[in-house]
């Protein structure tokens, strides 16, 4: 999603959306990641404003005090920045890629099955399986912190059955324009 | 604060992640980067600790994990090309800016009324908007920036200050840092071509 984004010529406006909005996207983060409350809170105080900084192809960012906190794809779910996820690295369920998946990953590959069920990399176990369509954090075998954010384009157990093709849509990862922008 | 415990549910506190100082990445991904080298000189003298749980013997064996060893090695050898390969943008970079001039002209507006527009300040990573403030601030006077009729950006002072922003960037003050004042040129600019105005 951010490939080739710079923040001087892909940016059209800074605005505050209205506080009807703001509560609406509260209500979104609260019910898409697993965070409580309290510490949403803390990232995001309800007394400061967020800001929506408007983006080419119907990209927002969401910033508090200019650091961007979300991200979102037209109406799409609010994807947090990887930065806030290194953070809170609960919010999101987790899969894992193999050590040599990790290159591809950060050249701004997807993520193909088999990298995700070989030995080293990771699903959740049937009981924990995931939906198409989740919010992931993408970890890397042998690293701690998470690689990517990304969003599951089949169920975790279909992608364990058929084991090939995309199995992960990349929305941002370690290194790319979006990480490359810490203040907006 | 709050002297009687409160069982209010209090906030997850953030995880401090250690990040390059380098190649910005939490330091466990240095390798992926394309300044290794750098990062580990960096990482040596920061923090040897670190250094030591990331690049001794050990660590390097452990962390290759599940990949073959000759997948290992292709991607030592695409690091360092990946390494080399950033290098020599980043000197291309700096030679292209090293090149590249500052124009400084004295437009005359009508007998006595001049504004000095500055023109070529973003190739040495200057904000244009915040230049033009500074110099209003400086000067006293207006300064906006405005696209010229080249399509360029530029920053355009109220007044003739050619010789004063010539020496602000002679003792590199405020935003004009940065700037070799040999690339920089003064010219004038007579009302008679005309051509202005319209832009
Ligand atoms: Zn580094």
């Amino acid at each position: 999603m951010f490939k080739k984004f710079q923040p001087s010529t892909d940016i059209s406006g800074q605005t505050p959306p209205k506080s009807s909005v703001q509560r609406s996207i509260r209500a979104a983060v609260l019910s898409q990641w697993k965070i409580e409350p309290e510490t949403l809170e803390q990232i995001w105080p309800k007394k400061e404003s967020l800001i929506h900084v408007k983006c080419r192809e119907h990209i927002s960012i969401y910033t508090v005090h200019n650091e961007p906190l979300f991200f979102q794809h037209f109406d799409g779910p609010i994807y947090p920045t990887l930065r806030l996820l290194h953070k809170y690295p609960y919010i999101l369920p987790k899969v894992g890629v193999d050590r040599g998946a990790i290159r591809f990953l950060l050249a701004g590959a997807h993520m193909m099955c088999p990298g995700l069920t070989s030995a080293g990399g990771y699903l959740p176990p049937p009981d924990g399986a995931l939906p198409a369509g989740a919010i992931v954090a993408v970890h890397a075998e042998g690293k701690e912190h998470a690689v990517a954010i990304g969003v599951t384009k089949l169920g975790t157990e279909e992608m364990k059955k058929v084991n090939k093709g995309v199995g992960i849509e990349i929305a941002t990862h370690l290194g790319d324009d979006l990480w490359a922008v810490q203040t907006l | 604060m709050c002297s009687n415990r409160c069982d209010y549910p209090q906030p997850t506190q953030p995880v401090h992640v250690f990040y390059c100082k380098v190649c910005t990445f939490p330091v466990e991904y240095c390798e992926f980067g394309s300044s290794l080298t750098r990062c580990k000189e960096w990482l040596s003298e920061d923090n040897p600790t670190m250094f030591d749980k990331f690049y001794s013997d050990e660590a390097l064996q452990t962390k290759i994990g599940t990949l073959s060893l000759e997948a290992q090695a292709k991607l030592e050898k695409d690091t360092a090309k990946k390494e080399a390969k950033a290098e020599a943008k980043a000197e291309a970079a700096q030679k292209k800016k090293m090149a590249s001039q500052v124009l400084i002209k004295r437009i005359e507006r009508n007998k006595r009324k001049h504004v000095t527009a500055i023109l070529g300040l973003e190739a040495f990573d200057i904000d244009l908007k915040k230049a033009a403030k500074f110099l209003a601030q400086k000067f006293a006077t207006g300064a906006s920036v405005t696209r010229n009729a080249q399509g360029a950006e530029e920053v355009v002072v109220q007044g003739d200050v050619a010789d004063e922003v010539l020496e602000l960037i002679e003792s590199s003050s405020g935003v004009l840092k940065g700037v070799p004042v040999a690339n920089c040129e003064v010219v004038e600019e007579k009302k008679k071509k005309g051509a202005e105005g319209g832009a």
